[in-house]
């Protein structure tokens, strides 16, 4: 049990990408981190910096309270599972198991009986003799995840743990990776570039863009309260809505609707106005519109209001109250709901 | 299967074999015919001169008998398994594995650079890197005797074949570092480094989390390397088979047989042993090959 400590880390590539930025960050020890970001962001990278797959230019890398930044991997007490889950094909899921005591040596039955114990654990008793190529991809994940524990390194890292499930299998091996988290207390990192799945899954989230991060928080801070446009965008199933505005004597003026009292804004100054579809209601006044395109969710339905000057804002409606194609409609944020971005450079101002 | 189903573009049988022709009859004009005739005078009393070149009799099998019987023979096949083994499937196949290994995490550029020079001993002919071997090696201030102080050396009488297996390493290793370095991008990088995270050393990284994936072409690289070894003609440019035939290896008696003593029928009839072993050979690395499927 460890926490990582990640100090003014830099990676870069021969090639000259910096993949990561001088990047601080702090894992609490037996926490469940995600690393969020776009393709290219640096998440992986970050991930494998921590593993010392890629060596730090810059920086320094800390788990509990030993500096790793210069050991090798495998003297870092840090178990990884990579996406693909890179069983070795030709031994069985014992021998994949017991595979961290081979190699340090441990007697074949010490081996056996690390691996039947770690496997049970992960209901994989039934399993231990079939090779990789004979299981399904949760088992073949399982068997991945029970390598990576018989290591009994301080740091577990997953590399899009679910990427490679399908969509039913992915669901239960998500709720099963965080309960095992749960009850085993190790520090766990792991990449993903599924929000949905970061949300669910993480204690806390940084959400990553060019090597640095952009914001750092629980699951309910990021969804709530994104501290930029570039998260505002990234979080959430259905697209928050980012419309252009501007602030008329102390009240923000938005398609054609006057919205929140912004009393400590100078008049004429632009803001981007964030809600979430799910936030927004039906009311008898505030942004007005056309109901131009309903996409139906299942329990709810996402409704798109084609407004004045052409703005598009969405918001979801249970499914019962799908409204008629053309009708108008006006819609409010409930209260504390609505986020106002700066302009210029899209920092979270206030929220309403 | 119906008839339409083999015959795509519609020639039937005779038009097809037309465009088959041209290939067959240079197979067979160049290997098939060669072979044939091969296998024809290993059974005749064939010379290169005299009445038996002229009319040659057909003399059943004692010309293998013979083989089988002259020590020349079993010495010539106790040489060139040794000549095989430890130049082909020993020294070249180590070395160009441990050469692409160690080039991986290499620039590319230096990568290629040394690619580049290992590749020159390969592409240069024979009669070249032999007369630049010869010069090495020579008694006559020969580069290697200079470098280990001691000139008067005649390494190629001393030491014939080590002097043959260093040589040959060093002309075939080209073709085992480009097949290993192929072979090698072709290994998941993720089981490599699952190794180096579970705290593998550079030994169980490679037996684990490499050869697995690479086996195959392992067999594939060790059974051409050692058949083009076997049958490899270069060691009679440096050393013609000397001294007291102590390098005289499979073709250079067959060469000497039928060239210096004017046995054609008994060189066939070595040859033909030759191709035999051979056989042999290529099927066991078969055999181990499927084992893996």
């Amino acid at each position: 049990m460890a926490a990582i400590d990640i100090a003014g880390v830099s990676t870069t590539y021969p090639n000259g990408v910096r993949a990561v930025d001088g990047l601080d960050l702090r894992v609490a020890d037996g926490e469940l981190f995600a690393l969020l970001g776009p393709s290219g962001c640096g998440k992986t990278t970050l991930l494998r910096t921590i593993a010392g797959l890629e060596p730090a230019a810059e920086g320094s890398v800390t788990i509990g309270s030993r500096d790793v930044t210069r050991l090798p991997p495998g003297a870092r007490g840090v178990a990884m599972v990579f996406q693909d889950y890179a069983l070795f094909p030709h031994m069985t899921v014992a021998e994949n198991v017991g595979y961290p005591l081979r190699v340090r040596r441990a007697p074949r039955e010490v081996q056996r009986s690390t691996a039947e114990r770690v496997a049970s654990g992960l209901s994989l008793s039934e399993l231990l003799d079939r090779r990789p190529g004979q299981l399904s991809g949760g088992q073949q994940q399982r068997a991945a995840l029970a390598r990576a524990l018989a290591v009994e390194a301080d740091v577990l890292l997953l590399d899009e743990p679910l990427s490679n499930l399908d969509a039913r299998l992915r669901l239960e091996a998500r709720t099963f990776l965080k309960r095992l988290q749960h009850d085993l207390g190790l520090t766990t990192v792991f990449v993903t570039h599924d929000q949905a799945e970061a949300l669910a899954l993480a204690d806390r989230i940084a959400v990553m863009e060019a090597g640095r991060v952009r914001q750092l928080g629980t699951p309910r801070e990021v969804f709530q309260r994104p501290s930029d446009t570039f998260v505002a965008n990234f979080i959430g199933s259905t697209p928050m809505n980012l419309l252009d505005a501007v602030v008329r004597d102390g009240h923000v003026e938005c398609a054609g609707a006057r919205l929140a009292r912004v009393p400590h804004l100078a008049s004429g100054t632009g803001v981007i106005v964030g809600v979430r579809p799910e936030y927004l209601r039906v009311d008898e006044h505030g942004i007005t519109g056309r109901v131009s395109i309903v996409e139906n969710l299942g329990v709810t339905s996402l409704v798109t209001l084609e407004c004045a000057g052409g703005a598009l804002v969405s918001l979801t409606v249970p499914e019962q109250d799908e409204p008629a194609l053309g009708r108008s409609m006006a819609v409010t944020a409930a209260p504390g709901r609505l986020l106002l971005y700066a302009a210029e450079d899209g920092r979270l101002l206030d929220s309403r | 299967m119906r008839a339409a189903d083999r015959d795509a573009a519609g020639l039937g049988p005779v038009r097809a074999f037309g465009f088959l022709a041209p290939a067959l009859v240079l197979i067979g004009v160049f290997l098939v015919f060669p072979a044939l005739w091969t296998l024809y005078i290993g059974i005749t009393d064939y010379q290169l001169t005299g009445p038996a070149a002229v009319q040659p009799q057909v003399v059943g099998a004692e010309n293998f008998r013979t083989a089988l019987a002259d020590p020349l023979f079993g010495n010539s096949v106790r040489l060139t398994a040794l000549y095989a083994l430890c130049s082909a499937v020993i020294g070249q196949n180590v070395l160009g594995f441990a050469l692409a290994w160690l080039l991986r995490p290499v620039r590319p550029g230096l990568r290629r650079a040394v690619e580049g020079l290992v590749l020159l001993a390969w592409v240069l002919p024979g009669p070249v890197v032999a007369y630049l071997w010869f010069a090495v090696l020579s008694r006559d201030g020969g580069t290697l005797g200079l470098l280990l102080d001691r000139p008067a050396t005649a390494w190629l009488v001393e030491y014939p074949m080590a002097s043959l297996v260093v040589f040959n390493i060093w002309r075939g290793t080209a073709f085992s570092l480009l097949l290993y370095t192929s072979a090698l991008a072709a290994v998941p990088p993720s089981q490599v480094e699952t190794a180096r995270l579970l705290g593998a050393n550079g030994w169980q990284t490679v037996r684990d989390a490499v050869f697995p994936h690479i086996r195959g072409h392992v067999l594939t690289n060790t059974l051409l390397i050692s058949l083009w070894t076997a049958n490899d003609f270069t060691p009679f440019l440096l050393t013609a088979g000397g001294p007291n035939h102590e390098s005289e290896v499979l073709p250079v008696l067959i060469y000497r047989q039928a060239l210096e003593s004017g046995q054609l029928g008994y060189a066939s009839a070595i040859s033909l042993l030759l191709l035999v072993g051979n056989l042999l050979v290529a099927l066991v690395y078969l055999r181990l090959l499927r084992r893996r499927a």
